[in-house]
């Protein structure tokens, strides 16, 4: 089944390394990077039914590095990336958005955003009513629907 | 054996919940068949931490990726714009914007008025009350006194203008252009047993708070109230007839998967312009070789969809994002013909307030806009909750060969046939879509909007499903006559968006459900000829 599909211990590891090419863990924002314990945990734990393209899309990032995507040199990951980015086709675009996914719903990314960590419901949010006078001049403007006769 | 009722609704969405309440007051014996089930706020994305992730999955508005068992596969790999829909107690209300226009009375005139496509058999005059008493039920917000759209009350205020509005205010003040705070159904103060909106913002998919109108909360309690019975996970595969050519019942598959056949002396399909000539055309019989009610060879043709242009932007000021619902704010300042634009009809624009931060990121990567690396968190900071955006919603021309047929292969679970979409986007319809987006790019630059991003069409952008089935006084040239019943068929009515004749250019939920009760009036009004 798909759904049950766990990835391997080699694709875990291209996981993390390309999830940090995609987000890295910044000082000046004070948030971890996309390869974090926690978020590749959430990553793991929530693939579902992106788990099978998302194994593809790291199966072909295998393929064209030859080797654990680590273990290259900067310019050769940079390189490999550039081609996964380009002909990765569907299931590159499920990996890359699986990332972001997981990465924009941590509490610590979200906090930094200035966002609560929370569900929408139940508490919502407020909204401003707004300055209703900047329709004056619509209603001031001579409109009318077009007439059938 | 199921004994046979009076009245077998299949559907029981927009359409088939409104059609539903306005027969129950004639204490016939009214059964609805829903493929679908109940739906469970308690579930919907909005209450859970991964509610922007799950609108990828299965609260997709795609059936196709979607994939529930209570959808069916559509194969729409030659359209440009993919099918969405929902199937359940609700049908697609239950996931859309509850954006709430009604089609202008031009629009019922469009031969009259420019030459194209025909004239429709009603007018507006004719629906008007069937729009005040849907408006009342469904629970309209909104704003009397637009000067360019058609006049309606709504019972409660218009949304808040939040962060977003006065943005797109200002910016289509300083153009000359016309705004107007949207007629929606999202309810401003509890009204009917439903609580006011709270701002959960994610909408579309569902309002777990219930402060949007869906038919599963509005028309139906009502309906099953005054007797009318709703039967869940009842799939249809065809609708039968007898001996004299009328419509003696259906058979459909139950929760079980147990084929079962139902009578009815009338039969009314609710099913959308996709659904509907599916049912129709999986009706062939002996006797109607081409399809049930399908003689003018006119069912599943003329398909309209409402092809979107969508264009948006980034300010530095901050935008509501995904903490208020997603539409607020219309302009019908290009609704109607002009023809020094180069094409023929118009538009409606609807305003989008913003995004949340998951589908912000992944749209954003996807454009381009958003880079990876060191770089990526000062991008992300100037587009979260800093968008802005203008959606056109062009009006579709009828053409016959933008249609619905079976498809040779694909079946869903019960092993029926799938419809097959076959779409292009006219000529008229791309000068009008390069038009929104000229005019699109004109407001987000007077609004002080970089970074400007094209969706058009936007691809999952099938909403509306039109025109499949079209109302018309002549038997050669529409399905159903003027009060939705079969020319053919004289038992058989049908009351969803197949009907239109064209599509205007707004979101036509409350016109569908206004010609609903319309034609349910026409029912009442003749219960003692009904077949003559």
């Amino acid at each position: 089944m798909p759904d049950q599909l766990t990835l391997t211990p080699r694709q875990r590891q291209d996981l993390r390394t390309i999830a940090a090419m995609i987000i890295p863990a910044s000082e000046e924002y004070r948030v971890p990077g996309a390869d974090d314990e926690l978020i590749q945990a959430d990553i793991l734990a929530t693939l579902g039914r992106d788990a099978k393209p998302v194994a593809t899309a790291l199966d072909h990032l295998a393929r064209l590095a030859g080797m654990p995507l680590a273990d290259l040199d900067p310019a050769a990951r940079d390189g490999v990336i550039s081609t996964f980015r380009a002909d990765g086709g569907a299931p590159a675009a499920t990996l890359v958005r699986v990332v972001l996914q997981c990465y924009y719903r941590d509490d610590r990314v979200l906090r930094s955003l200035g966002l609560e960590p929370r569900a929408p419901f139940p508490k919502g949010h407020v909204l401003e009513d707004g300055d209703w006078s900047l329709l004056d001049p619509v209603k001031a403007r001579a409109h009318a629907m077009r007439q059938v006769s | 054996m199921n004994d046979p009722v009076d009245v077998l609704i299949i559907g029981a969405g927009a359409s088939g919940a409104a059609v539903a309440w306005s027969l129950a007051e004639t204490r016939m014996h009214i059964l609805c068949l829903e493929q679908g089930d109940w739906m469970k706020p308690a579930d919907y994305p909005s209450t859970g931490r991964d509610w922007e992730a799950r609108f990828y999955g299965e609260w997709s508005t795609s059936p196709n990726i979607r994939g529930r068992p209570e959808d069916y596969p559509i194969n729409d790999d030659s359209s440009p714009i993919k099918v969405v829909n929902f199937n359940a107690v609700g049908g697609s209300t239950v996931m859309y914007t509850a954006h709430w226009p009604r089609l202008h009375p031009s629009d019922f005139r469009v031969k009259t008025l420019d030459g194209v496509a025909d004239d429709w058999p009603i007018d507006y005059d004719t629906l008007v009350p069937f729009f005040e008493e849907n408006d009342r039920i469904m629970g309209t917000s909104g704003l009397s006194g637009d000067p360019l759209s058609p006049l309606t009350h709504p019972p409660m205020p218009p949304q808040p203008l939040g962060l977003s509005g006065p943005l797109v205010a200002k910016a289509m003040n300083k153009l000359g252009w016309h705004w107007w705070p949207s007629d929606t159904t999202v309810a401003t103060m509890d009204y009917e047993g439903r609580a006011r909106c709270i701002n959960l913002g994610h909408c579309t998919p569902a309002c777990a708070q219930g402060a949007k109108a869906s038919t599963d909360i509005t028309y139906w309690p009502q309906a099953i109230r005054a007797g009318v019975e709703l039967r869940t996970h009842c799939r249809v595969r065809e609708i039968t007839t007898d001996e004299n050519g009328m419509a003696s019942g259906v058979v459909y598959y139950d929760k079980d998967g147990v084929e079962q056949f139902q009578g009815a002396h009338v039969v009314i399909i609710a099913c959308n312009g996709v659904g509907t000539p599916r049912l129709l055309l999986n009706s062939a019989s002996g006797r109607f070789p081409n399809g049930l009610a399908n003689s003018s060879g006119l069912v599943g043709k003329n398909l309209m969809f409402h092809p979107y242009a969508q264009i948006y932007g980034y300010v530095t000021e901050p935008t509501d994002s995904n903490r208020a619902p997603p539409t607020c704010l219309w302009s019908k300042e290009f609704y109607d013909t002009d023809l020094s634009r180069g094409f023929v009809r118009g538009y409606g624009v609807q305003f989008v307030r913003g995004a949340g931060p998951v589908f912000e990121a992944v749209v954003s990567e996807q454009k381009g806009i958003l880079p990876w690396g060191a770089d990526h968190h000062r991008v992300f900071r100037k587009l979260n909750g800093h968008r802005l955006g203008f959606s056109a919603i062009c009006e579709d021309l009828p053409e016959e060969h933008n249609r619905v047929t079976l498809d040779p292969v694909l079946k869903d679970s019960h092993g029926i046939p799938a419809p097959k979409i076959d779409y292009a986007i006219s000529e008229n319809s791309r000068r009008m879509m390069e038009h929104a987006l000229a005019r699109g790019r004109e407001f987000l630059e007077t609004a002080g909007a970089t970074d400007i991003c094209v969706n058009s069409p936007i691809p999952w952008g099938g909403w509306h499903l039109l025109g499949t089935a079209r109302m018309g006084a002549d038997p050669q040239s529409s399905v159903v006559n003027e009060w939705g019943r079969s020319h053919d068929v004289k038992n058989l009515f049908i009351v969803d968006g197949s009907v239109f004749v064209t599509s205007g250019g707004v979101n036509p939920t409350s016109t569908i459900q206004a010609i609903a009760l319309y034609v349910a009036d026409q029912m009442k009004q003749r219960l003692a000829n009904l077949f003559d």
